[in-house]
């Protein structure tokens, strides 16, 4: 695969938390416009892929690479592969008491288009697409997460995609917590974000939001390692069979391997 | 470089680059009256006659200093630097220009460069009521527009109203705040100087805020302003005054008293902020008394200083007083923020809340030191006290001296006191938005005072958290 077909690309990554390794050794290759599903049950290790992918300090990558866009991340700060083009839609978003929606974001936008930026399109901007996500414009004036419903919190994790135009976004666990309506929702935000030039990671457990973002490969983790993939019909049999399925399948490659 | 200005120099480098420019200036002053320094009969009877005082002022001058000379320093708070202060190396009165000026066009050069660098006259265009600038002890400056002035109300600097309106000064002066009180309001007493006076009659509603803009401007220079406010009967008053002073290299001291009284159904609202420079110490006795009815509120941040000790108390005297403290104090490096707020329940059907609010960096210091009394008689009051500090670092400190000394069994008392510290976690989740670490520990900051700024008039809030800002700068560091 050439270099100019990649978007995004991690090789052999190993993470550390608290010095005990919990991924270990997985790779990926995402190409622009490409959707991908990483399923998993609990304690295999998404999460803390995912964040450690994002940079959290607290999840050290201790081996491998991982490139976007032709750019190295390790190395760089949360922030820096936040404005490189990284995303992450956060399992469990936190409350920033007294910082409203609207003034976080457009904290946020000014962070990426940098201190002296123009933003006198960031209130029809922000308008609109609190619209299209049908976030009621009370959300506006109300603190970051602070008293939001689990639906609410993730509702505006989309929000924040969709104001901040990564290049590419990991969805960590993004359809827990939403009744079915917001799932829609969610997800048509999801697919209105997805172009031919950005790409999708979604990270979870359940094969439900896959009925609504179509992905175009789907990958499997357990105990820290990534055992199988395929296309979406991989979900579905995931969702018939449950994850002992995998692990009778898999489960003596992952202890092996 | 000599030591002094070694300290300043560290003074300015910890308080970001153009904190030196905006707030750290200070003007060459050749004072017309410049005293010995020090304290004895003689300077208060010098500080008496040069204002031309009635005797019972005078009087009351020597009998505070007096009491001041009785009393022993406080031994709580911050004892070292209380014990360390030398009151004979302090001026305790200067004048900086001979007659007080009526209009903006008046005020020498120097002085006006002053004030326009901290935006007064901007704000007096603004929306201001009335200006009342003290530059060291005299109040050079002072306005107040006129449809004000026809309602009946009285909004001077405290030695023309003395002279004014002696009858009034006369009758409240020193009943909330006694010279015996405690040390330094027994100094303030004995050394007072400018401050601002204000009456509002009764029934009228000021419906513009009142402010007064302090400064101190000289090495050594104690700064012993006396406040008095007064709404009678069913006024309505929002006072404001806010502090900044430039930075010094040796200790300076800003002692004042606030006596606020609320007459029968009258509401003031009382907002400060104060930034003084890394060295002075700020010991200041504010003190309100609510009579029936009537509704005051403190609206209190404190910034800089090196060690600020500062209650502002309530006593609810009259059946149906409500009083309210909202406090902010930011302890930076090498700071002690001593604050908190006094409610003192004496009447039935009162009630109060605290709010405290405070941040501590690197290794500041915030105290909140509260006490709620309910007396016996007091029934039906309802207190409500909330302490919530928030910490910026390994080596930041706080700590909670809350006293409820609760008589009366028919009462409704809250209390609530929190530490959070400004957590990885969610300074994960705003640089994952591509703030940076110190963006994102800002916007944590900003968010905890939301609950005070506010509150806030809105260049106050902007000015503030400007402020914050520049306290926040390499807050790792």
């Amino acid at each position: 695969m050439s270099e100019k077909t990649t978007l995004f690309e991690f090789k052999n990554i190993h993470v550390e938390v608290e010095n005990t390794e919990v991924v270990s050794g997985v790779s990926l290759t995402i190409r622009p416009g490409e959707i991908h599903a990483i399923m998993g049950p609990n304690g295999s290790g998404k999460s803390t892929l995912s964040n450690a992918l994002m940079g959290h300090p607290a999840y050290k990558i201790t081996k491998g690479e991982v490139c976007l866009d032709g750019q190295n991340l390790l190395g760089m700060t949360a922030d820096e592969r936040s404005r490189a083009g990284l995303f992450l839609a956060f399992q469990y978003p936190l409350a920033i008491p007294g910082v409203t929606v609207a003034n976080f974001m457009r904290t946020a936008v000014r962070a990426h288009r940098g201190r002296d930026a123009d933003m006198t399109d960031f209130r029809k901007l922000f308008k609109s697409r609190m619209e299209e996500l049908e976030v009621d414009s009370s959300f506006a004036t109300r603190y970051l997460n602070d008293g939001f419903s689990g639906g609410e919190k993730k509702r505006i994790e989309i929000l924040q995609m969709a104001m901040l135009d990564p290049k590419m976004a990991i969805l960590d666990e993004t359809d827990s917590g939403l009744d079915i309506d917001a799932l829609k929702i969610v997800a048509e935000g999801i697919n209105r974000f997805s172009n031919n030039r950005n790409g999708i990671l979604m990270v979870t457990h359940y094969q439900r939001l896959l009925s609504y973002v179509k992905p175009d490969y789907v990958h499997v983790m357990m105990s820290g390692r990534l055992v199988t993939s395929g296309g979406p019909e991989l979900a579905l049999k995931l969702e018939d069979k449950g994850y002992e399925w995998v692990e009778t399948e898999f489960g003596r490659k992952a202890e092996t391997r | 470089m000599s030591a002094s200005m070694k300290r300043q120099k560290q003074d300015l480098t910890a308080l970001g680059e153009d904190y030196a420019t905006k707030y750290g200036f200070h003007d060459p002053v050749d004072y017309f009256h410049k005293g010995a320094k020090g304290i004895n009969h003689e300077v208060v009877e010098m500080i008496s006659r040069m204002k031309k005082e009635p005797k019972w002022m005078t009087d009351k001058r020597h009998e505070a200093l007096d009491i001041f000379f009785s009393k022993p320093t406080p031994q709580w708070g911050n004892t070292k630097l209380l014990n360390d202060i030398n009151y004979d190396d302090i001026y305790y009165f200067m004048k900086p220009i001979e007659e007080q000026q009526t209009s903006w066009d008046d005020v020498p050069e120097y002085i006006k460069k002053t004030f326009d660098k901290l935006g007064i006259p901007q704000a007096e265009r603004e929306f201001l009521g009335g200006v009342t600038a003290q530059y060291e002890s005299q109040v050079v400056y002072h306005s107040m527009r006129d449809d004000l002035k026809k309602k009946g109300i009285v909004f001077l600097d405290s030695d023309s109203a003395l002279v004014e309106h002696p009858d009034i000064v006369e009758k409240y002066f020193s009943t909330v705040v006694p010279s015996a009180d405690n040390k330094f309001a027994a100094l303030n007493t004995a050394a007072w100087s400018g401050g601002s006076f204000l009456y509002v009659p009764p029934g009228v509603d000021v419906q513009v805020p009142l402010q007064a803009y302090f400064r101190i401007n000289a090495e050594n220079v104690g700064q012993f302003e006396r406040t008095l406010i007064i709404a009678d009967k069913g006024s309505r008053v929002h006072y404001i005054e806010g502090c900044t002073a430039p930075i010094y290299s040796t200790e300076s001291l800003h002692c004042a008293v606030v006596e606020v009284i609320g007459l029968e159904g009258s509401y003031i609202r009382y907002t400060t902020i104060q930034n003084w420079a890394r060295n002075i110490l700020n010991l200041v006795t504010k003190r309100a008394s609510a009579h029936k009815n009537a509704t005051i509120e403190w609206v209190d941040g404190n910034l800089g200083s090196r060690l600020s000790m500062k209650y502002p108390c309530i006593q609810l005297i009259g059946e149906g007083a409500r009083g309210e403290i909202l406090s902010v104090a930011f302890a930076g490096r090498d700071q002690h923020q001593d604050a908190g707020a006094k409610m003192i329940h004496a009447a039935p059907n009162t009630s109060s809340r605290i709010t405290s609010k405070s941040i501590s960096k690197a290794n500041g210091r915030a105290s909140y030191r509260g006490l709620a009394k309910v007396y016996k008689n007091a029934e039906n009051s309802k207190v409500s006290v909330v302490c919530d500090a928030l910490l910026i670092g390994e080596e930041a400190r706080s700590d909670t001296y809350p006293t409820m000394e609760i008589d009366s069994e028919k009462v409704s008392v809250e209390h609530e006191a929190r530490v959070s510290k400004v957590a990885e976690e969610q300074l994960f989740y705003l640089t994952s938005r591509g703030l940076s670490e110190d963006e994102a520990r800002l916007l944590i900051v900003n968010g905890f005072m939301e609950p005070f700024t506010k509150e806030l008039p809105l260049e106050y809030a902007v000015e503030l958290n400007r402020l914050i800002e520049l306290e926040m700068e390499g807050s790792i560091g």
